[in-house]
């Protein structure tokens, strides 16, 4: 088969329009149907007419306790964040920097936590925290989260600090730093761009997370955003308020898919460092 | 020893060694790469003291809540102790009664949800790694609006598991979009296999796209060189896909591959919230421990777990079994390796990202 010379010059360019049209058809369709009136929230017009914000007001009326679930996830996943950062950047920098003993195995067993299906440590944890008192509170979902944020960080901080030339802390020890001080002023303002986007990717993981924060919690006004969300009731018990729903994801993925379009090119480094060598 | 006998003007650094034998050669250029750190006692504290917190926190987690899973899966619910007649406050210890149960009557549920799990895991992953290689193929081609693309290839990455059940119970609404379109009324979320297919769609919506992304890393790293020696020797479009893409491309394939099986098979938010909790056509075993252990029936829900975590043990065992030890990517060595045996410099594997 032979294309002519102006097919082939826009038939990538089509195949890029289709793979674009893919992903984010069905979120533009959340997005239109957010901002549709409940009148005509079945009207499948590829635009919102008239433009209705009703939906988002509904969603942040204080009945509904949506901003709080907000602030539940953005504590939940900022700490499981925080501390998973904190620790995997030491963890990281031995496993890139020295040579000890069992290291490749410690590695793979830190790495093959964060395959375990969730729901095999949610379970025996769910009773040990019914027995200690710990449902609805932070710390429940914080350290479950923990067991697939922390490799997730340790392997992708891993991979940054690999890349970093060793000479440059070699330098600094010659003039006379420690190894701490070498760590603290050369290493990790090097690798601060490293451990940003695995912040980001850590955050993402730990803010989508729907499992542990679904059974760590039965009061409302602990839930966090995402289980929040899925548990709006309508005005009648068979009504599901679509509308609403689709307004609240609007508002839980926005924060998400800004990151992804300020950095996109850091995540995707950092989601494909593992997989492309 | 041998090294303090050589007069230092013979040979300055390699005793003994292939270059001494070959004197027509130079002497082999100095290694490039710095030896690391030796592994002496001080480093070996500082490593030591720098791991064990991940190691303490994922004993805590990880490891801690397995073995309880186990213990856990020993024991029957409470409730009237036969001897007794009371009503007994501890679980009575049943050995392996909640395992030998799915055996039984009692276990249809477990057998529907394992083979959900594994109907999900086999249809879900073939399915997108088919479209996340065409697609990949697709953005290789085109180098202009890489940005807009990459960032379009994300949203449905970053957009939360839960959000996109909820985002796809709308579509499949029985008024809504997608019938719509289809021109005709499909029951989608209703209990039926029409469920399954909608779980399946709405997954490889959501992960399709991130296999392209991780095999275009893949396509991104042959150097163009080898093309051109195909083409040279006449090798159709087809015959350079098979014969250099794939082979060269399966590696990062490969671990994607393993990755997402991972994911499917622990597969919870999709059907949870897409279809519903205790439907038949889509519960997955993640979704049966779930549901047992929120009505406080913890043994069963521990033997399905620890069920679980067997199955995705031995698949992925028998991934690694198939690839070689060095699948994780390890601590040094694999990497140098493998882009060795393919010839690709490793500067290159960076431009993904440029």
């Amino acid at each position: 088969m032979i294309l002519t010379a102006k097919w082939r010059q826009w038939l990538p360019h089509l195949g890029i329009a289709v793979v674009v049209a893919y992903c984010l058809a069905p979120f533009y369709w959340m997005l239109v149907s957010s901002l549709r009136s409940t009148g005509d929230i079945f009207s499948t017009s590829l635009f919102p007419s008239p433009l209705s914000f009703e939906n988002y007001r509904s969603v942040f009326s204080p009945a509904q306790g949506f901003t709080r679930a907000l602030l539940n996830s953005l504590i939940v996943a900022g700490i499981t964040t925080a501390m998973s950062l904190l620790l995997a950047t030491f963890t990281a920098y031995a496993m890139a920097r020295l040579e000890f003993r069992f290291k490749r195995l410690i590695l793979t067993l830190i790495i093959a936590t964060s395959m375990f299906p969730v729901v095999s440590i949610v379970v025996p944890l769910l009773k040990l925290f019914t027995d200690i008192g710990w449902i609805n509170t932070y710390q429940s979902m914080i350290v479950p989260s923990m067991s697939f944020t922390l490799p997730l960080a340790v392997w992708n901080l891993t991979t940054f600090f690999r890349q970093m030339p060793d000479e440059l802390e070699h330098a600094a020890m010659v003039d006379g730093c420690t190894r701490g001080q070498a760590f603290r002023k050369v290493i990790v303002p090097l690798a601060a761009p490293g451990i940003f986007t695995t912040a980001i990717i850590t955050f993402i993981a730990a803010w989508n997370e729907f499992l542990i924060a679904l059974s760590m919690t039965n009061k409302p006004s602990m839930q966090t955003a995402t289980v929040a969300i899925s548990k709006f009731s309508g005005a009648t018990t068979y009504q599901t308020p679509f509308g609403s729903q689709m307004a609240a994801g609007v508002v839980v993925t926005i924060p998400l898919v800004v990151m992804v379009l300020l950095f996109q090119r850091r995540i995707v480094a950092g989601l494909t460092a593992g997989a492309a060598k | 020893m041998a090294d303090t006998a050589i007069p230092p003007d013979t040979a300055p650094y390699a005793p003994g060694s292939g270059a001494a034998r070959r004197p027509g050669r130079p002497p082999a250029p100095e290694r490039p790469r710095r030896p690391r750190v030796r592994a002496t006692a001080g480093t070996g504290r500082l490593a030591a003291i720098l791991v064990s917190p991940t190691l303490l926190v994922l004993t805590i987690v990880v490891l801690y809540p397995t073995l309880m899973a186990l213990d856990e899966s020993l024991y029957g619910p409470k409730g009237l102790d036969p001897k007794t007649g009371f009503i007994s406050n501890t679980e009575p210890f049943v050995g392996l009664k909640n395992y030998t149960d799915i055996f039984t009557q009692a276990g249809d549920r477990f057998w529907n949800a394992f083979w959900n799990t594994t109907f999900f895991t086999v249809v879900t992953v073939s399915l997108e790694t088919l479209i996340g290689v065409a697609m990949a193929l697709i953005m290789h081609r085109a180098f202009r609006g890489r940005a807009v693309v990459r960032a379009s290839i994300l949203v449905p990455w970053a957009i939360p598991t839960a959000i996109s059940g909820l985002l796809w119970k709308w579509i499949f609404n029985a008024d809504g979009i997608a019938n719509v379109l289809l021109g005709h009324q499909v029951l989608w979320t209703a209990d039926g296999f029409s469920a399954k297919i909608a779980v399946v769609i709405a997954d490889v919506w959501k992960t399709a796209p991130f296999i392209g992304l991780l095999v275009l890393a893949g396509l991104q790293v042959i150097p163009k060189e080898v093309y051109e020696a195909a083409r040279l020797d006449g090798a159709s479009a087809l015959q350079q896909f098979w014969r250099i893409t794939l082979p060269l491309v399966k590696p990062a394939l490969l671990v994607a591959v393993l990755f997402r099986c991972l994911d499917a098979l622990r597969m919870f938010d999709l059907p949870y919230i897409l279809i519903g909790a205790q439907k038949g056509s889509v519960e997955t075993l993640s979704m049966l421990a779930q549901n047992e252990a929120s009505n406080v029936r913890f043994g069963p829900a521990s033997a399905y777990a620890v069920l679980l975590f067997l199955y995705v043990f031995l698949i992925a065992l028998a991934f690694v079994r198939l690839l070689g030890a060095d699948l994780i990517g390890g601590a040094g060595g694999t990497k140098k390796r493998k882009s060795h045996a393919v010839g690709v410099p490793r500067r290159r594997v960076r431009e993904v990202t440029a």
